[in-house]
């Protein structure tokens, strides 16, 4: 879909034992993993466990107290200029007067000064990348009218559009129904293969994306373990990452986490997530 | 000739405080149409009305001092709107309590130094001139200091468009393409302070937030674009306001000598506006 992103040996993200702690508690410990450049990969974990933050420390909104984040083999905002950004949650008002093709637009010079000046190839470098995510059929409609998986489409050509090296989504799977969760995870999926972008997806369910990452990094209790999912999603690996036992349960091609014993430790996936149990065929 | 005379009175187009109005009203409807746009696609309606009832307290020092009342409007707001931004508060709820303690505060300065005014110039009319403005008083040399305020919010608001429209948007989408955040909204604060101050001086501090936030709801309604929007609502606020300065000035025909006041005739307009804009027919085109 896009001219592929320009070749190198460095690894796409380097995260070297990244430590962060608000007051009371640790968010991140030592965080380590790498992902190379055009891998399609999963930041798995439940609720709290630090996706978000680990994200905004990557993206450079929040420092670390130790350890360090690499883009492309480049510290600092030299390195985080190679970004595309989803961010978590986006509310699109109605009223808001933007169609999505201003909104993909300002992906491309939203952060120029001045007045945007509509040149020819400019509109067309926004319609290829409308095009490239199939949203060129609302493109001229307005963003807070869009279905949520609509809006995502939208929101990752504006992350796309300067052609980066390393895209983050923050939970966009999350609010979407099960057509438009299979609908992106498809087409985030080939930005990554076809267009050599690293993608990284964080999620509380690992499920919708199971059969097409390949590489996951499943964080909890602030620690990570990342490997492909065969390598992570184990009982073992699991276990010494939550600091206590962990079944992990393979269902008709999905897999639940579940934390055994005692009624006080609750299952970390089930206790938040009940429509999990509930969507097993 | 007669149905003309009927619409629009002898002497209006040659009376000196008539064009001066529609000069500084005009030039605030269109700042003010600008800046509404991003204010309330921000959601910070409450901070601009809070701007201005804090800037009738230098409206009102300046009636006590005898200097351009303009500057005592354009300190006041200004100040306040450095002081919102030091406060520095990402909770919504937390801003619009601090917003409404600080309102609370200037106002009751308003009300001390209007007492002033009334007390040692035996002027009465200065509470009505701050908080509902007096636009055929306005004098003519103020028209370049309006202007020039004017100038200077369109300008900066023209710099910093996009960006301010991005973090409008969401703040972390500007802020991952390098965007200032909060460099640009103090500069949209201190752009919103120079438009209150120029909707303060015309159909005063009170009545400002009309001005702002109604022509530029009502635009958001109907346009899909932020470029359309915005030139609408500077459009519905100019109408508003020349057809409320043409309807006082033929109201001195209806009733009895006495013209009803500017401000009522272009709120009441802005109103019909936002309500017509409602209409199905009209929303369903965006």
């Amino acid at each position: 879909m896009l001219e592929a992103a320009r070749p190198g040996t460095a690894e796409a993200l380097t995260v070297d034992r990244l430590s962060l702690s608000f007051p009371g508690h640790a968010v991140l410990r030592e965080v380590t993993f790498s992902l190379a450049q055009g891998a399609f990969c999963g930041l798995i974990g439940s609720n709290g466990s630090g996706k978000t933050t680990l994200l905004r420390t990557i993206l450079g909104f929040q420092p670390p107290q130790s350890g360090e984040v690499r883009i492309g083999g480049l510290a600092g905002p030299r390195g985080r200029s190679s970004i595309g950004y989803v961010p978590q949650k986006i509310i699109l008002d109605t009223d808001m007067p933007l169609r999505a093709r201003d909104l993909v637009a300002l992906g491309l010079d939203g952060n120029r000064l001045g007045l945007p000046f509509p040149s020819r190839a400019r509109a067309r470098r926004v319609d290829e990348m409308l095009q490239a995510v199939d949203a060129l059929a609302f493109a001229d409609q307005r963003v807070g009218n869009l279905s949520g998986g609509q809006q995502q489409r939208v929101l990752i050509a504006h992350a796309l559009i300067r052609r980066p090296r390393l895209l983050l989504l923050d939970e966009p799977l999350a609010n979407l129904d099960v057509r438009a969760v299979a609908d992106i995870v498809t087409l985030l999926r080939r930005v990554a293969v076809e267009d050599n972008i690293t993608v990284l997806v964080s999620a509380h369910d690992m499920n919708p994306l199971l059969s097409s990452m390949d590489r996951i990094v499943y964080l909890a209790n602030g620690r990570a373990a990342s490997g492909t999912t065969e390598e992570v999603v184990r009982t073992e690996v699991l276990s010494a990452l939550y600091g206590h036992h962990i079944d992990v349960i393979r269902v008709h091609g999905r897999v639940l986490v579940i934390a055994a014993g005692a009624a006080d430790e609750i299952p970390i996936a089930v206790e938040r997530h009940p429509a999990h149990v509930a969507e097993i065929p | 000739m007669s149905l003309l005379n009927a619409i629009v009175s002898p002497g209006f187009f040659t009376s000196g405080p008539v064009l001066t109005a529609a000069v500084v009203g005009g030039g605030a409807a269109i700042v003010s149409g600008l800046v509404g746009v991003f204010t309330v696609i921000r959601g910070q309606s409450f901070a601009g009305h809070s701007l201005a009832d804090v800037s009738s307290a230098g409206g009102s020092v300046s009636f006590l001092l005898g200097i351009n009342p303009l500057l005592g409007f354009l300190g006041v707001a200004v100040l306040a709107a450095g002081a919102m931004e030091l406060a520095g508060l990402r909770r919504a709820q937390e801003r619009d309590l601090v917003t409404g303690i600080v309102l609370g505060a200037g106002l009751g300065l308003t009300a001390l130094f209007l007492y002033f005014d009334m007390s040692t110039q035996s002027t009465t009319g200065a509470a009505i001139s701050v908080m509902f403005g007096s636009m055929f008083a306005i004098p003519a040399s103020l028209i370049p200091l309006s202007l020039g305020v004017g100038a200077g919010a369109v300008l900066i608001t023209g710099v910093i468009y996009r960006p301010l429209l991005l973090s409008s948007l969401h703040p972390d989408l500007a802020a991952v393409r390098g965007v200032p955040v909060r460099l640009v909204g103090l500069l949209h604060l201190l752009v919103l302070s120079l438009a209150v101050t120029l909707s303060a001086m015309t159909i005063g501090a009170i009545l400002s937030t009309a001005l702002l936030i109604g022509p530029a709801a009502t635009a958001l309604r109907l346009a899909r674009r932020p470029g359309h929007a915005i030139l609408l609502a500077m459009l519905i606020g100019l109408g508003a306001t020349w057809g409320g300065i043409l309807l006082a000035y033929d109201s001195y025909d209806w009733t009895s000598g006495h013209s009803w006041p500017v401000s009522f005739f272009i709120v009441t307009i802005i109103f019909l506006a936002y309500l017509l804009s409602g209409l199905p027919t009209l929303r369903s085109r965006a």
